[in-house]
């Protein structure tokens, strides 16, 4: 196999990763967005079992195996179910519109890769365009739980951004497998923590819309 | 080869936390919460005697054996402090045993990562610690399930997963940038590794990841335009939560930013770490000042409180030099005993008057002197009046400072005065006048309330040799 094969796949399914995230932006509709999200990690999954081929690093294959089943399928099954349980398939507001999300989301992209490339030139090209995606893939996912008011979907911008950050851990060569455990494992802790307060929200407001606890802010119409 | 005393510290809270899962009774919990954490704190002055080591995993220093102790010091009375504020909480009923369930596993969950992020050595590790430490605080800070409570919770859990997040970036850009020159494996994300070999690091990249990890990190210690989280979750939480947030997990993350500047220094031509901190840290300070005016509810004017004294101790390594690092340090140290001192006294006067609003709360020297005298001291302190230790390590920062950079100096000041206008105007109204509200009795502890201020007023008064000597070898490493 030519470097130039390992590098050009690579590219492929981080390129897949960047594409997906940009259709979660302006996904409006929560199964969807659960949908998206869902395939986004099986390309992770795709992308680091390609990692740990060209690397010839064997325990790679078992992060991309944890990505798969954990964040390919278990919380998006999980997490169809809780949207059916609530009743909220219904559509989900945005605080911007699709276009400007778009273009902000196009700039972040030459912002990352502005950023990184000029600065890793040193280092393995596989893991340099890597770390430029990944990094477009973070932000995107920060701008995603920004622009989403719905617990849920912010849920999904959190997880996002963290399959960025495994895209980018896999690409850092010889990162130790503690760190990819360790990672695995948050992602499941915070899993549990988020559906705690789903469920909580729900039980209180009736309603996962975050706004919706911009009322009880603290000090807010607690005149002096 | 490990000591006694480090496996001590890091294995009593991880079999506490597994005894305290498996007990239901409050009661039993709360003494073996303090028992434990009275144990952690014993291991961790015996760590002050230990020999230092470095492995690929664990690193004992000069800087981290103090911010060990001071840990498992602060831990261990908040525990006794928690054990009477929930007391009350449960006989008022505001807390039900289910509730508080996991209350206590958690408390030492958060101890046990809290010193694991300060003895790791592997970056990775650190970077673990802090997030451990994050999630146990955010499941307490949401126990009182009111809607306020979930809001603050969530909004700490969002803020403090994304800052976590970037910091983890920032962990994978630095691992990059060393196992270029360093090689693959293990060996890349030790930090000791790190610093000896720092000059031959490439620069550009070395600075990027900077930028991430302050972001990040900079995030958990509560820094001005992240900081958002912070009022609600020290407000909204159980006060000794509260106090071992500003106490503890604000110094613990500031450590995690420390150890990756100290990184940056020792490659001298990737980006000065200690502009920005600067920045960060006068921003943090003013904008802090400035807020604290207009606080109506007291855990929320002290959750201010605690972001203008980070932004301070910022600014202090961020100058940098053998005497900011010092200042730097002492007001750590100082900052997080007499907050937590405070968070004691609020936490029992908010139960006592049934409010934490500082309009319902006046003329506490008459109904409950001694709680009125705990809590005046401790604002004396945290505004920086002498001859408290607090005041000693402001005048240090303020006079090197003007020594280096009159201008900032004068921002360093200002901002330092104007809150502290503003936690005195507030003292007076709690403190004096016509007594409000109920006059009950609280079964108070205040022992650790007084302990603290005592050793906050002794080092105002007279620093002994040693400690002095050990904080200029620390301030020296970090140059």
């Amino acid at each position: 196999m030519t470097t130039t094969l390992a590098f050009d796949v690579g590219h492929l399914l981080a390129g897949g990763m960047l594409v997906l995230s940009f259709l979660l932006l302006y996904q409006d509709r929560i199964l969807a967005t659960l949908n998206v999200f869902a395939l986004q990690a099986i390309v992770l999954a795709a992308a680091v079992a390609w990692q740990a081929h060209a690397q010839g690093a064997p325990h790679l294959y078992v992060t991309a195996a944890v990505a798969l089943s954990v964040k390919g399928f278990i919380i998006p099954t999980a997490l169809h179910r809780i949207v059916r349980r609530l009743g909220i398939h219904r559509e989900i507001e945005q605080v911007i519109g699709a276009g400007p999300v778009m273009l902000l989301g196009l700039a972040i992209v030459a912002l990352s890769i502005m950023l990184v490339l000029p600065r890793v030139e040193g280092v393995d090209p596989l893991a340099r365009e890597d770390l430029a995606f990944a990094l477009a893939v973070i932000l995107l996912g920060l701008l995603m739980m920004i622009t989403r008011r719905n617990a849920v979907t912010q849920i999904v911008g959190f997880m996002s951004l963290e399959n960025g950050l495994i895209l980018a851990a896999t690409g850092a060569k010889g990162m130790p497998l503690v760190v990819e455990f360790s990672v695995a494992f948050s992602i499941l802790i915070a899993f549990i923590v988020f559906g705690v307060f789903v469920f909580r929200i729900r039980e209180r407001f009736d309603t996962v819309d975050v706004s919706a606890l911009d009322r009880f802010r603290g000090e807010r119409g607690d005149a002096v | 080869m490990m000591t006694l005393a480090l496996q001590a510290v890091l294995i009593v809270p991880a079999v506490a936390v597994v005894l305290l899962a498996f007990v239901p009774n409050y009661k039993i919990g709360a003494a073996l919460n303090v028992i434990a954490s009275g144990l952690a704190f014993a291991a961790g002055v015996g760590l002050l005697f230990a020999p230092r080591i470095r492995t690929d995993v664990l690193i004992i220093d000069d800087f981290n054996i103090y911010l060990v102790a001071l840990t498992t010091f602060v831990a261990f009375t908040t525990s006794i402090f928690s054990a009477s504020y929930i007391g009350h909480e449960l006989a008022t009923k505001r807390l039900t045993p289910t509730f508080l369930r996991f209350y206590h596993a958690l408390y030492q969950a958060m101890i046990g990562a809290m010193v694991v992020a300060l003895v790791a050595n592997n970056i990775g590790l650190l970077w673990v610690g802090v997030e451990v430490a994050t999630l146990a605080t955010v499941m307490m800070v949401g126990i009182y399930r009111t809607p306020e409570a979930v809001e603050a919770a969530w909004k700490y859990f969002i803020l403090g997963s994304v800052g976590i997040a970037l910091a983890f970036f920032g962990t994978i850009l630095v691992y990059v940038v060393a196992q270029d020159a360093l090689g693959e494996g293990l060996h890349a994300m030790r930090w000791d590794n790190m610093v000896a070999n720092a000059a031959r690091f490439d620069p550009r990249l070395l600075s990027l990841a900077f930028v991430f990890l302050l972001v990040g990190y900079g995030t958990k210690v509560g820094l001005a335009p992240f900081h958002a989280w912070l009022p609600d979750a020290h407000a909204e939480g159980p006060t000794p939560i509260s106090a071992v947030l500003s106490g503890l997990l604000l110094n613990v993350a500031l450590y995690a930013l420390l150890r990756f500047k100290m990184v940056l220094a020792a490659n001298t031509q990737s980006l000065d770490g200690g502009l920005i901190m600067i920045a960060l840290g006068l921003v943090s300070l003013v904008f802090a000042a400035f807020m604290l005016y207009r606080r109506r509810d007291i855990k929320r004017l002290f959750a201010y409180s605690s972001i203008e004294h980070m932004g301070v101790i910022t600014f202090a390594f961020g100058m940098g030099g053998p005497l900011a690092n010092f200042a730097g340090l002492l007001h750590m140290t100082m900052h997080s005993l007499t907050k937590s001192a405070i968070f004691f006294a609020v936490g029992h006067i908010a139960q006592v008057k049934g409010t934490q609003r500082i309009a319902d709360i006046r003329g506490l020297s008459v109904s409950h002197p001694a709680l009125a005298a705990g809590l005046a001291l401790g604002v004396i302190a945290i505004a920086g009046l002498p001859p408290f230790g607090v005041f000693t390590s402001e005048f240090m920062l303020v006079s090197s400072t003007f020594a280096r950079q009159p201008v900032l100096a004068v921002c360093l000041v200002a901002g330092l005065l104007v809150a502290f206008g503003a936690l005195i105007l507030r003292l007076q109204n709690v403190t004096f006048g016509e007594p409000s509200g109920p006059a009950g009795r609280v079964k108070a502890s205040y022992v650790p309330l007084f302990i603290h201020m005592a050793v906050v007023l002794a080092a105002g008064l007279w620093l002994p040799e040693p400690i002095v000597a050990w904080f200029r070898s620390v301030a020296a490493l970090l140059g």
